[in-house]
């Protein structure tokens, strides 16, 4: 993809850091608090005089607020540049679409490389840990600092559809639609041991200084890395892999040593070193935490659908990649037919493509049209122009 | 706009305005769309193929992709007025399931079937000795769709073993108004070619068992399995 300007650039419309005041603390589910609280965020397009027009689109794992604007440090378009523009299903001339970057997050909001004002230094492993249910409380405090009483969507893939259904759960009233893509209601056991994995890894790296690099000046590049690298391969489909690389190998030849041989190798190398220019380990321990918490039955008596009963008058709208197998379809169904149980209305479409989990930033006419037709019928009912 | 399909034509007459309606098999949305302009009810459909989910989210319907023998148990009991099946009975595997389901999750079932002992069926057996082709059942043996047949008089004998009650009875032909008949006479079991049926449960159902195997699916009920009956 070639590094120039995504078309919705021109749509930003305002954004930045908002500071809640230290008597505005962010009560945490742990039985903490954050105070005080910072959360980044861009917006495009307008909201409306009627305020119906507002859009919260919600990160995966490694997202943040660059949603369709070029990243301040990769150089390269925002991660969700391809569904957000004029004539695109999350239009700026049509919504006032508000991202933000989750709290435990490194591009701004409050998180463990924040200064702690008591110390003077980094939070590193002081900062408490998260959950999904903060992550959506802290934006809920922001939506309602924005002056908008209610959404008229929130969008979400992979951990972002987690706080969608997070919002359906605890802010129903909040909500006029929500959609959920190639997410699950909980962290599975595969979902949690390939995180561990993560986390071993940039816990085995000596630079991780037990937590406090930032204050030894060092980082645990290697260990980030490896984490990237592990969690990666689970976003890409064996179909695609073996489609974008196969067994080639990088030059003519075996080395008959331990060099990248082979492109996928070199591929995933490359995926790991670029990642961690942009992100913290910190961070990235939190966040993996804080999916590994998630599960949405459980915070109600074990029984999912009792999640969404205060959620009747939502329109969901659910979809799958046939060859995600983060997040399999089967997850996504769990969660249909727990709003089928609760009694909401929902659709559900399983997307038929070869590219895995990572399909909902990819070019996937399916889902633009699928989400475009979804979006499109809800703005219909809301009366948006 | 192109004239009605005589089964919507009659099931947009049976359906009161503002109902819950569950569309299983919706297709491209076109009944559900129908209802909801003219009947203002509150949809959800429920269909298997691609295409047809894309069309119905396009018209800004609720349709889950998924399958009618499948996908039915999830559905809390009684969270529709009405559960549609228009002409896919004879294409589940498991038919006596499904129309026992559609009376948990529903407290009425719009239900048609194409009627195998219709005369032109009869005779095509009879006259060459082959599986018939006719226009409600067009298509040869080995690419049918329709795996389970039946005629009036076959489902009208389910009915009664569910504990079923037939509100309304259509006879339904291509290109003709539907004609209200009494499915228990013979001659109707000649004469419809496709029967639609009204149907609502003669007992209050019991609520969905919805036990979960170890991988997370809901296990079919005991009684799901094929019961092998005497027949009348």
């Amino acid at each position: 993809m070639t590094a120039q300007a995504p078309i919705a650039a021109g749509y930003e419309t305002g954004g930045g850091t908002w500071r809640f005041p230290a008597n505005r603390p962010l009560r945490l589910d742990s039985g903490g608090a954050i105070a005080p609280l910072e959360i980044a965020y861009k917006t495009y397009g307008a909201l409306n005089a009627a305020k119906t027009n507002a859009v919260l689109v919600c990160h995966a794992l490694t997202g943040d607020q660059h949603l369709a604007s070029t990243h301040p440090v990769t150089g390269k378009p925002g991660w969700w540049s391809l569904y957000v523009g004029p004539g695109r299903p999350l239009d700026p001339e049509r919504h006032f679409i508000i991202s933000t970057n989750v709290i435990g997050g490194c591009m701004g909001s409050t998180g463990p490389a924040t200064t702690d004002p008591k110390t003077g230094e980094a939070f590193g492993l002081k900062f408490p840990v998260i959950t999904i249910a903060d992550m959506v409380r802290a934006q809920a405090m922001l939506i309602e600092a924005l002056g908008i009483e209610t959404l008229f969507a929130v969008v979400g893939g992979s951990m972002g559809g987690m706080q969608a259904l997070q919002w359906a759960a605890d802010y129903p009233e909040k909500l006029f639609s929500c959609v959920c893509i190639a997410a699950a209601a909980r962290h599975s056991a595969q979902n949690i041991a390939f995180h561990e994995v993560g986390r071993q890894a940039i816990m085995a790296d000596p630079n991780w200084c037990g937590g406090a690099y930032l204050k030894a000046g060092v980082r645990p590049e290697k260990g980030l890395a490896v984490a990237r690298m592990a969690a990666h391969i689970t976003y890409l489909s064996e179909a695609a892999l073996q489609r974008k690389f196969g067994r080639e190998l990088q030059r003519d030849g075996l080395s008959w040593g331990f060099d990248a041989d082979f492109q996928v190798e070199s591929y995933l190398r490359h995926q790991g070193a670029s990642f961690v220019d942009r992100f913290d380990a910190n961070s990235y321990l939190y966040i993996t935490r804080a999916l590994d918490y998630f599960d949405l039955g459980a915070q109600h008596g074990g029984v999912l659908a009792e999640a969404f009963v205060g959620a009747r008058k939502v329109k969901f709208c659910v979809l799958s990649f046939s060859s995600d197998w983060l997040y399999p379809t089967p997850e996504s169904r769990d969660v249909v037919r727990a709003l089928n149980g609760a009694g909401c209305r929902a659709s559900f479409a399983e997307i038929q493509t070869d590219k895995g989990h990572d399909a909902f930033f990819l070019d996937e006419p399916l889902l633009e049209q699928t989400l475009r037709g979804f979006l499109e019928a809800q703005a219909q009912a809301r009366g948006l122009t | 706009m192109s004239a009605i399909r005589e089964d919507f034509a009659e099931i947009l007459k049976l359906v009161r305005p503002n109902a819950r309606v569950l569309d299983i098999g919706c297709e491209d949305g076109e009944l559900l769309e129908l209802l909801t302009r003219e009947k203002g009810v509150d949809g959800q459909g429920l269909e298997i193929s691609n295409e047809g989910v894309a069309a119905c989210l396009a018209r800004g319907l609720a349709v889950v992709q998924g399958d009618g023998d499948r996908d039915l148990d999830h559905f809390p009991t009684r969270a529709f007025d009405y559960a549609i099946l228009s002409k896919t009975l004879q294409q589940m595997r498991e038919p006596r399931h499904v129309l026992s389901e559609l009376l948990r999750i529903a407290d009425q079932a719009v239900v048609s079937v194409p009627n195998f002992g219709h005369w032109k069926v009869r005779w095509a057996l009879l006259s060459q000795g082959r599986m018939p082709e006719t226009g409600a059942l067009p298509e040869p043996w080995w690419s049918t769709p329709n795996i389970h047949l039946c005629t009036l008089r076959d489902f009208v004998f389910l009915c009664d073993e569910l504990e079923l009650r037939i509100d309304a009875c259509a006879s339904l032909a291509e290109g003709k108004e539907a004609r209200p008949i009494d499915p228990r006479r013979a001659i109707e079991n000649w004469r419809a070619e496709t029967a639609l049926f009204l149907l609502s449960r003669k007992a209050e159902p019991q609520p969905a068992a919805a036990p979960v195997n170890l991988f997370g699916e809901a296990e079919r009920p005991a009684g799901d399995a094929p019961v092998r009956r005497k027949r009348r």
